[in-house]
């Protein structure tokens, strides 16, 4: 029973390939089939509408309104490209948010690159977001203060979903270190602080802070819009990083909190040298899960009434020559926000396979 | 017994050790560890009654000089707005708030109950889709889930909203892509059963069918163990589930009622409106991408070796899946899968954003006309508090249901 059977017939390159993955048997194929007719039937006619035909530059919505629907108008966008950016803030300091944003980008660009991953690294962070502070509201070094009721667009975005991160962070792991608390009281305020946070929807808590907030303040004290939607983001989102941490925490061996007792350390010297630089590194990849989740929320303080990229869309929208060009506008608020959640999803599945593949020679020899 | 080891442990103590040990105790020092837990417990517990008070006093003295009215007496008050629609309940503008809240609540579940169905069969599909071998079709599925994922439901929101809305044509050029079902953008229009109390006998043979097919399933199971003989239980169980309410349809009153223009729009058969639409559609399309990821994890966490063991024991594909692949798969899809589901239902509160009349945007309503910001908000939080803290004590249960015996604690 040694005779060896032939091996199967093979089509030459390509067409071998193709009866694998797509022609394998009789239903396979049929889904090909059917897949291949739906891209057929609805892709050109939207790379059409949307590249070839569109309408990129235009004064006015005539030329718009005249191709009725047949091209896109990504014309509406590019006139109204300064609003969608900066929202109201004065014209002629637009350079202001505009360097805001690229600091923005700088903060994160430097976050993303593992050799600077080190405690300097928050310090860092406080002076670029100290920096971008003084940028937009000016008032001092000769910078006209703009009040933050005029900020807007898409730098608003970044410092709803920034600043949120930044702050809620720092609490997160106050938070998730008293849940694993032994006292009682502390770990009891804890739980119930993040169950409750977690339980309801985040309106509720942007309804809070516009309508309630402001009635827990002793009268005369007001606390301007903005600030209180950044407070419940933050508090929003401390409740739910809390629990990405605490998963970290709990995956650290036992050994090394008893290792770090044994050694003599005090609490804070355990926690802070020997546990959270662990806890925190391999939970990277769901941390920076979260932060995507957090950024698209913060696409929900269109509902009370903040000027950010979606609500400085819509805005702009509502001028009598612009309505109707609501698909073009969303499609374009919808790339934007894809951009930076899908680089973000990227960077953390690369971070979790290189992580996974233990420290490198690299890393080594930088401790 | 442990002779040894004792004597390592414990260096006998020299001196009497009872008055002494006890003594560090007694003396309150900020060294003991129990006396410092003690001091920092209080410190935190006076820290957030202090904030409670603080808040609360400077709300109450903010009420009392804004004379806003506190307490939930403005439940049994007359609403005085419309609403929308109703999920099937009566309501007029000259009913009392706590009534239009009810409606409102009524108007979440009914949204968040289709969408979990329509959510759960789009997303396994999905997640079996992207596990395909073929190419194509892995990769359509990976594209929609990415896509979808990355982009904010309240933008998809907005999105479908504006299509249907302004980009759909209206009720005299509906699109009419299937016959009966009209897309306008006054909503969807599509054909439905006309009712007749008759067909309640239906929902009985429904009734009649299940237990007679869980009779049947468990006779055969029982038949199986004894006897080691098969009997194809489930499809005969599912005819039965099936099949009698269909004949008993016949029997009774049926007549199919379809939408028809008339004037300015469609009467008969049922409609969606545009809010219900779109609201519906951004949950589905956005929660299935989440529910593919989980489906596509769950399965591939089981191990290869059970596809092969089982293959190997000679049980066919489908046995094989529903018997030893899909029970391990759920131990590990159903908890994601229910925070989804709470999830669904929370971001189902986004239709105060396109003015879908659901618990949040009623109480939104209500608090804009009674000032009443507080009770309003409570009334929100404490609903959705109610609906999170039982599904996760449904999960708990669940958990400890399916996990495996014997594992640890």
């Amino acid at each position: 029973m040694s005779a060896v059977l032939p091996r199967p017939p093979v089509l030459p390159g390509p067409l071998e390939w193709l009866r694998t993955n797509l022609f394998s048997n009789l239903p396979n194929a049929i889904l090909t089939v059917v897949a291949l007719y739906l891209l057929w039937k609805f892709v050109p006619p939207f790379v059409n509408w949307a590249f070839i035909d569109a309408i990129w530059q235009a004064p006015s919505s005539k030329p718009c309104r005249d191709a009725a629907g047949a091209s896109a108008c990504w014309a509406f966008i590019t006139e109204k490209h300064r609003f969608i950016l900066f929202g109201t803030y004065p014209y002629e300091e637009h350079w202001r948010p505009g360097a805001s944003t690229l600091l923005f980008f700088a903060l994160y660009a430097v976050s993303a690159m593992r050799r600077f991953w080190a405690p300097r690294l928050a310090l860092v962070w406080l002076v670029g977001l100290a920096l971008i502070g003084i940028l937009m509201w000016g008032g001092v070094f000769g910078l006209r203060y703009v009040e933050n009721e005029r900020w807007g667009g898409l730098v608003l975005t970044l410092i709803l979903a920034t600043f949120g991160i930044a702050f809620a962070f720092p609490l997160s792991i106050l938070l998730a270190l008293g849940r694993r608390s032994e006292m009682p009281a502390v770990r009891s305020v804890c739980v119930v602080y993040i169950e409750l946070i977690r339980g309801v929807p985040l309106i509720s808590l942007l309804f809070m802070a516009s309508v309630m907030m402001p009635l827990f303040l002793p009268s005369g004290m007001t606390v301007d819009k903005l600030l209180r939607a950044q407070i419940a983001l933050i508090m929003f989102a401390a409740a739910y990083l809390a629990e990405v941490v605490r998963g970290g925490l709990q995956a650290i061996p036992r050994g090394q909190y008893e290792a770090a007792e044994a050694l003599g350390l005090s609490f804070a010297k355990r926690t802070a040298l020997i546990i959270l630089p662990q806890a925190l590194k391999i939970s990277i990849p769901p941390l920076v899960n979260t932060f995507i989740g957090l950024f698209k929320d913060t696409s929900l303080v269109v509902i009370i009434g903040l000027f950010d990229l979606l609500l400085a869309l819509k805005t702009a929208l509502n001028e009598p020559a612009w309505i109707g060009f609501g698909a073009e506008a969303y499609l374009f608020a919808s790339l934007v926000y894809f951009i930076f959640c899908y680089a973000m999803s990227q960077y953390s599945q690369m971070l979790e396979r290189d992580l996974a593949r233990g420290p490198t020679v690299g890393a080594l020899k930088d401790t | 017994m442990d002779e040894g080891r004792h004597h390592v442990r414990a260096p006998a103590p020299l001196r009497p050790a009872a008055p002494d040990s006890q003594k560090p105790r007694t003396r309150w020092s900020f060294n003991d560890p129990h006396v410092r837990a003690l001091f920092y417990q209080a410190a935190l517990l006076a820290a957030v009654a202090f904030v409670a008070w603080y808040f609360v006093s400077n709300t109450l003295r903010n009420l009392d000089e804004r004379k806003i009215a506190t307490g939930f007496a403005f439940l049994a008050r007359e609403a005085g707005f419309e609403i929308g629609e109703t999920s099937g309940f009566s309501y007029g503008a000259a009913d009392t708030y706590l009534r239009a809240l009810g409606i409102g609540l009524a108007n979440t579940f009914r949204i968040a109950a289709v969408g979990v169905v329509l959510a759960t069969i789009l997303g396994t599909v999905l997640g079996l889709a992207r596990l395909s071998r073929n190419w194509l079709i892995a990769r359509l599925a990976a594209v929609y889930v990415e896509v979808m994922r990355n982009i904010p439901l309240l933008v998809q929101l907005f999105f479908w909203y504006t299509i249907i809305s302004e980009n759909l044509p209206g009720p005299k050029d509906a699109l009419n892509p299937l016959p009966g079902l009209f897309l306008s953008n006054r909503g969807i229009a599509f054909p439905v059963l006309h009712y007749d109390p008759a067909q309640l006998w239906v929902l009985a043979a429904l009734l009649v069918g299940a237990v007679i097919a869980w009779l049947l399933v468990s006779w055969a199971m029982r038949r199986q163990a004894a006897t080691g003989e098969q009997f194809p239980a489930l499809s005969v169980g599912l005819g039965t589930t099936l099949g009698l309410p269909l004949l008993v349809l016949l029997a009774v009153p049926h007549e199919i009622d379809r939408p028809e223009l008339s004037g300015f729009n469609f009467i008969g058969g049922a409609a969606m409106t545009p809010e219900f639409a779109a609201l519906l559609f951004g949950l589905v399309v956005y929660t299935a991408a989440f529910i593919a990821e989980i489906v596509r994890a769950g399965v591939l966490a089981v191990d290869r070796g059970q596809f092969e063991a089982a293959h190997a024991l000679g049980l066919t594909r489908s046995r094989a899946m529903r018997l030893v692949i899909l029970p391990q798969a759920l131990r590990v899809i159903v908890p994601p899968m229910t925070s989804q589901y709470l999830n669904l239902t929370k971001n189902s509160s986004l239709a105060v954003a396109i003015g879908y009349p659901d618990l949040v945007s009623i109480a939104n309503t209500t608090l804009n006309q009674t000032g009443q910001a507080i009770e309003g908000i409570a009334i929100i939080m404490l609903v959705y508090l109610s609906i999170s803290l039982s599904i996760s004590a449904f999960m708990n249960w669940y958990n400890r249901r399916v996990a495996l015996k014997g594992a640890r604690a």
